[in-house]
């Protein structure tokens, strides 16, 4: 069972855009697509920690800032041929607000 | 249930059309291929390559098993197909085996002309067209001695060094006075011929052959096999093998045999489709608008726009190609393209230096590259294909347009040759890419494209200045292949060309990037990080006061208007108009740095003051106290104007002849805060000292007694590149309209991401004086539009964050503990 977290309300996050949840493991970046769908990532490209939630959102990917790198945002992994993924965390969506997984 | 698709043809031209379907619509058929041999899909370029030992089969696959298997496409490999029910839409092969299909692709290829001699059947008579050709040539070279080829054009004489390569006697046989009479001039042939000589190959030109004579026979039982030829003028020679190699004729039988309109080849429309529309055809079995086809790049071009068609996109279209050529012969340089004859109303500039073996001739008409030839230097042979797509006007470059590229101003790496670079020479600086990394990645991975190549290796996928290099060593590795002429499309989101998006946009009203994404048919719903910051420029130029501006489109430095570092901290410069400041200035700077902790503070080049490691969240709070302190953004990080640089001039200077600094503060109050395809620089130096560096800006100022001369397209950075003078005015308010007038010109025909300098050198600087200098009324109107352009641009970003404008962006959402 996951144990959910209120982070905000869906209208916190810019459509394409993201906003950063701060924890102690360091930060989490929430994604928000046209389709207004919801994903989070560790906010660290796994080509050189460059910061996702600085990136462009399109389709249901990010491009990090630093090196143009590509990422999906439902899994973390790298778009090839680069290699790599960054974590991925749970995320529920219910009546516009946004809980994320606990884990 | 899906479509059925069914290809046949395993060749090059058809396969790469289900590459492309792949691409662009996985998995919307169910798959079947058919093929005549019994192999996967093999590059028949490379053909020569085998022949003469420099490559194995294996090498030279392109996709194996494994590649149909992922794919889910069903191959049937040495499986003729013998006909095809049109009404029942069901294609027979020789073996029974029987399969229905939606949509046909007829990829039938071409064979070998057989010249119809007496003896033409004998044992020992090939053709050069798959491998199993290549396969009897190898086998006759290791039994005999004596080998003909019949052609002298391009495949015959891959096929004539291969022969020599393998040891044989070889004797090529033309039936014209010179060789590869479709690709060079009679100088360059002649050239071509004595190197030829010189490795071993013998010639007999002007022969015509009358007949093929069998060898006799020690065995009654075994076939005849050839033994010699006698031509018209009764002249005999041994031949133990004969190559012919004098034309392909497009596979049509069985198109027509169904129906089909053929006439030399299998006749299809600008959309790859044949009589029938279910039934597309690409390579070289189809005839478009009359003509037929040989080399590879327009059978890639043909597949990618029939798989548009058959992924229901229904864009593209093919309109035909121009083609280059270069000879696979290994210590042979030679390139050919376009019109290379000349002749009516051409003119022809010529180059000869016997002694090294160098023939260069390039067609011009109107100032305009219209076909090359070169001979033994080829380094400059993507440089003047490339002149020869994009139309350039040589006007400007025209006294040393035949030296290469090398002797242009803006020299750089470009006109390197990679042939003779050793392996670990690093091509690409930004990732540090040799040039053997980029050459096993095209071998072992298989890569055909420029952009392939940048996506496995990340060669050129940076700044670009060595894409040159990267397109040689594509061509030198896969063989006879070259990006062809035409636009390449603004990224993989869609088929149009930058230049052929903006258009639309302001013919047809687009105001929106979601009426752009409709109107032009965007393959993705909300574009890429490549083309949406490219559409959210030029609806921004074309529509200043209607298009809302779209940050989420914006690289994170332009929408944080900061500089992000590589640790996530960001810089902040405050504009000092002209590189001036004062005490309190300065003040308030040293107490920003000290009150938030701003690690680095440095001098830019563009004399400008520069605060590195800002953590995103004090930003609103830095500029705040900037503002307080009179300082607005220095644009630092923008696709925008970026700083005015100026020396101190007539008013300190015992040399000076104008008042640059004062010029300087007018032109950066005039143009600050305007978006540019790519970052402006702008300086106004006092004399001709040239203190303020102006002739590599993009516009830039030199004072003089007399007046002022402006120059412009000038850089530094990678390639550094001096300015063009564009002309020479007598007062600083003429400066000022000059300047709106050529950054207005530049905001709206360069693509996004060029710079004015190669911006220049693709539109010629004759263009641009045309617009700037010659044509007043033109000069005024686009000063108008940039100063109507900038009544909505300049207001100062900082302060409207300041003042809470998106502070959410600098916010995290929520900190948990």
């Amino acid at each position: 069972m996951n144990d959910w977290l209120p982070i905000g309300t869906l209208d916190d996050i810019p459509r394409l855009g993201s906003r950063v949840v701060e924890t102690v493991f360091g930060d989490i970046a929430l994604f928000r697509t046209a389709a207004d769908e919801v994903f989070a990532l560790r906010d660290r490209c796994p080509h050189k920690a460059g910061p996702l939630s600085q990136g462009i959102v399109h389709g249901k990917r990010v491009t990090c800032p630093l090196h143009n790198w590509v990422l999906e945002l439902e899994s973390g992994a790298v778009v090839a041929p680069d290699v790599g993924c960054a974590q991925r965390f749970e995320i529920k969506l219910e009546d516009g607000r946004v809980y994320l997984a606990r884990s | 249930m899906k479509p059925k698709l069914i290809l046949i043809g395993n060749g090059m031209a058809g396969v790469r059309t289900l590459e492309e379907l792949q691409k662009i619509a996985p998995g919307k058929y169910e798959t079947t291929v058919f093929g005549a041999e019994p192999h996967v899909n093999y590059n028949r370029i490379l053909l020569s390559p085998v022949l003469a030992g420099e490559k194995t089969f294996d090498e030279i696959v392109i996709n194996d098993r494994s590649w149909y298997d992922d794919n889910e496409i069903t191959l049937h490999t040495g499986r003729k197909v013998v006909s095809i029910d049109r009404k029942h839409r069901v294609v027979l092969a020789e073996d029974g085996t029987e399969a229905s299909y939606d949509r046909l692709i007829l990829a039938t290829g071409s064979q070998p002309f057989i010249l119809p001699v007496p003896g033409k059947e004998l044992e020992g008579v090939v053709g050069f067209r798959d491998i199993h050709d290549v396969s009897r040539m190898l086998d006759a070279s290791q039994k005999h001695k004596h080998a003909v080829v019949i052609g002298g054009g391009l495949l015959g004489l891959e096929a004539a060094n291969g022969l020599l390569k393998r040891g044989m006697h070889v004797t090529v046989v033309h039936l014209l006075d010179t060789l590869m009479e479709r690709q060079l001039d009679k100088p360059a042939a002649a050239l071509l011929r004595r190197s030829l000589e010189d490795t071993g190959v013998n010639f007999l030109l002007e022969a015509q052959t009358e007949a093929i004579l069998p060898a006799p026979r020690a065995l009654a039982e075994e076939p005849p096999r050839v033994g010699s030829i006698r031509f018209k003028n009764g002249t005999e020679i041994p031949a133990d093998l004969v190559v012919m190699a004098v034309g392909i004729r497009p596979n049509i039988e069985l198109a027509k045999s169904c129906g089909i309109h053929c006439e030399r080849g299998i006749v299809v429309s600008d959309t790859l489709q044949t009589y029938d529309p279910r039934v597309y055809s690409v390579g070289e079995c189809v005839q478009h608008r009359g003509n037929l086809f040989g080399l590879v790049a327009p059978l890639f071009e043909q597949a990618k726009v029939c798989a548009n068609h058959l992924a229901e996109y229904g864009i593209g279209r093919y309109q035909g190609s121009v083609t280059s050529t270069k000879l696979k012969v290994t210590g042979i340089d030679l390139f050919s393209a376009g019109d290379y004859l000349g002749g009516n109303g051409y003119e022809e500039l010529v180059f000869q230096d016997p002694t090294r073996g160098v023939y260069k001739k390039l067609v011009v008409k109107d100032n305009k590259v219209k076909g090359a030839v070169l001979y033994g230097d080829t380094v400059d042979g993507s440089w003047y294909f490339q002149l020869m797509r994009e139309n350039t006007d040589i006007a400007d470059f025209r006294e040393t347009v035949m030296f290469g590229r090398a002797h242009m101003a803006d020299s750089g790496r470009e006109g390197q040759s990679v042939m003779g670079m050793s392996a670990d020479a690093e091509i690409c600086g930004c990732n540090g890419v040799c040039k053997k990394t980029i050459v096993d990645a095209i071998v072992g991975k298989k890569l055909f494209t420029l952009d392939e190549v940048r996506a496995h290796t990340k060669a050129s996928a940076s700044c670009g200045s060595c894409t040159g290099l990267v397109e040689q060593i594509l061509a030198a590795t896969v063989g006879n292949y070259d990006q062809t002429p035409k636009e390449k499309p603004m990224c993989k989101c869609t088929e149009h060309a930058h230049d052929t998006v903006r258009a639309a946009i302001v013919e047809q009203g687009l105001k929106t990037m979601d009426a752009v994404f409709k109107a032009l048919e965007w393959k993705t719903a909300d574009g890429c990080h490549s083309c949406r910051p490219a559409l959210n420029y030029y609806l921004l130029c074309a529509w200043p006061d209607g298009y809302k501006d779209d940050p989420q489109s914006r690289f994170i430095n332009e929408r944080v208007h900061a500089n992000i570092q590589k640790d996530g901290t960001y810089s902040v410069v405050p504009r000092m108009w002209g590189g001036l400041t004062t005490p309190n200035e300065l003040r308030a700077i040293a107490d920003v740095a000290d009150k938030f902790k701003i690690p680095t503070v440095k001098v830019t080049g563009g004399q400008r003051i520069d605060l590195l490691g800002v953590k995103k969240e004090d930003l609103p709070k830095v500029w705040g106290d900037l503002n307080a302190a009179g300082m607005v953004s220095g644009h630092a990080y923008g696709k925008s104007l970026r700083t005015v640089k100026t020396c101190v001039g007539s008013e300190w200077c015992r040399f000076g002849t104008q008042d640059s600094t004062g010029l300087g503060v007018k032109l950066e109050k005039i143009t600050w805060g305007s978006w540019t395809p790519h970052k402006f620089k702008m300086a106004v130096s006092g004399c001709p000292r040239n203190c303020a560096e102006a002739t590599i800006k993009d516009f830039g100022v030199i004072c003089v007694d007399s007046g002022y001369e402006v120059h412009v397209g000038g850089n530094g950075g990678i390639k550094i590149r001096g300015t063009d003078l564009l002309c020479k005015l007598g007062t600083e308010d003429e400066v000022k309209e000059y300047c709106g007038a050529f950054m207005q010109l530049y905001r709206e025909e360069a693509r996004y991401l060029e710079r004015t300098a190669p911006w220049i050198e693709r539109v010629g600087l004759t263009y641009v004086k045309s617009r700037i200098v010659e044509d007043e009324e033109g000069r005024k109107v686009l000063n108008e539009r940039f100063l109507v352009s900038q009544q909505t641009a300049q207001v100062d970003p900082w302060a409207e964050r300041v003042q809470g404008k998106e502070q959410e962006l600098f916010q995290p959402l929520r900190a948990l503990a």
